[in-house]
C-alpha cells in the first residue's frame, strides 16, 4: 500500500500519522511537502492535524489553495482514498471536497482530550475492520471542529449515509452532553458522495499503538489496507 | 489609478458567531454597558490595487473574495472603494 501524508507550512501532525501508519501497517509512507509533486501513484492520501498556515484567514482555507491540491482533487477523481484528519478535514471543506465548514467550538476554547465516537457504517474503504455501532476512542485536540452546514443539506448528506463518525457515550448514545463541540447532528466524521473521502476531527493516528493506552486507531488503518488490497 | 479596497466580513445572521457572544458577555460583566445588546466580531482587509478604474478594482476585489477572501457558506462581505491618487 502507497501512502502519501502532506505538509503544508504549520502542519504538526504530518510525523504522528507517518509513525502510526508506518507501525501499524508497516509499510512506507512518503512524507511530501506542499509545493512538490505527489509522484507516483498513491492509494491513500492524508492531510495531517496542525495549524496549516497559522490558521489565518479562516482554518484551511490557503492549504486548500496549495499547489499540490490540485494533483490531490486528480487522485480523488480517479478513485483514489482521501483523509483529512482535523485541520485536514478544514482543509478538505475550504476546498470544496467536502461540504459544510467547521466553526469555532460552541464554547470556545481549545479542547485537547480523549473522546468516544460511535462507528455508524463498515461497508466504507475507512471502517470495514469495525463493527456497526462500534464506540472507539479516537481523542481530540482543536478550538474549531463544530461541523455546519445548513439543515436542509444536512438532510441530504444524512440520506446519503455520509455520516461515518459520530460523537457520542462510551455506551454509543448520542446527545448534547457528549458532543464536545456542538457539531451539528453530533458528526465527528464525514464521507464524500463517492465515499472515497473522509473528513474527520478526532485523530486515530494518536491511539494506534497500545503504549498509548489505546490501539482502536490501529483497526482504522487496517481497515483502509484491507479496502486498497481487495481492490 | 491607485485604490484603496476596504473589505468587511461578518459572519452570516443564524451563524453562532462566539467570539461576539464572548465579548458581549465580558462587557456585561464589567458593568455599566446594560444598553448593550450585541456584539458580532468579524475581519477587516485593506487592498491596495492600481488598476485602469474603479470597475475593474471592484470586479478585481470580488474575485478574490470569492476565490479565498470569504466563505460564502457562512460569511457575507461589503466592500468599499477609495481612490488614493
Amino acid at each position: 500500500m502507497k501512502v502519501a501524508v502532506i505538509t503544508f507550512p504549520g502542519s504538526n501532525c504530518d510525523d504522528d500519522v507517518v509513525h502510526a501508519v508506518t507501525a501499524v501497517l508497516e509499510c512506507d509512507v512518503a512524507k511530501i511537502w506542499h509545493l512538490d509533486s505527489l509522484g507516483e501513484r498513491k492509494d491513500l492520501i492524508v492531510l495531517p492535524g496542525g495549524f496549516s498556515y497559522g490558521d489565518y484567514l479562516r482554518s484551511g482555507a490557503m492549504a486548500a489553495r496549495s499547489p499540490i491540491m490540485k494533483e490531490v482533487r486528480e487522485h480523488v477523481r480517479k478513485g483514489g482514498l482521501l483523509l483529512g484528519i482535523c485541520n485536514g478535514f478544514q482543509v478538505l471543506t475550504e476546498a470544496g471536497l467536502l461540504p459544510g465548514v467547521l466553526l469555532a467550538n460552541r464554547r470556545p476554547g481549545f479542547i485537547c482530550r480523549p473522546c468516544t465516537i460511535r462507528v455508524e457504517r463498515t461497508d466504507t474503504p475507512f471502517t470495514g475492520a469495525f463493527t456497526e455501532g462500534q464506540v472507539v476512542n479516537f481523542p481530540i485536540a482543536h478550538s474549531e471542529g463544530r461541523y455546519y452546514l445548513p439543515s436542509s443539506d444536512l438532510d441530504v448528506i444524512e440520506s446519503e449515509g455520509r455520516v461515518l463518525f459520530r460523537y457520542c457515550s462510551f455506551s454509543g448514545t448520542t446527545g448534547d452532553e457528549f458532543n464536545p463541540n456542538g457539531a451539528a447532528h453530533h458528526i465527528a466524521g464525514l464521507l464524500s458522495k463517492e465515499r472515497n473521502i473522509l473528513g474527520l476531527m478526532p485523530h486515530p493516528e494518536r491511539t494506534s499503538e497500545a503504549i498509548l493506552g489505546c490501539d482502536d486507531g490501529a483497526l482504522f488503518w487496517k481497515s483502509i489496507r484491507s479496502w486498497v488490497e481487495r481492490r | 489609478m491607485e485604490y484603496l479596497v476596504k473589505i468587511t466580513i461578518t459572519l452570516k445572521q443564524g451563524v453562532l458567531d462566539t467570539q461576539g457572544k464572548a465579548v458581549t458577555a465580558s462587557l456585561h460583566g464589567m458593568g455599566g454597558y446594560e444598553a448593550l445588546q450585541e456584539v458580532r466580531v468579524g475581519r477587516f482587509l485593506e487592498l491596495r490595487l492600481s488598476a485602469k478604474d474603479r470597475g475593474t478594482v471592484l470586479t478585481l476585489a470580488e474575485g478574490m473574495c470569492d476565490d479565498l477572501l470569504v466563505n460564502d457558506l457562512i460569511e457575507e462581505r461589503s466592500i468599499e472603494v477609495v481612490e488614493i491618487r
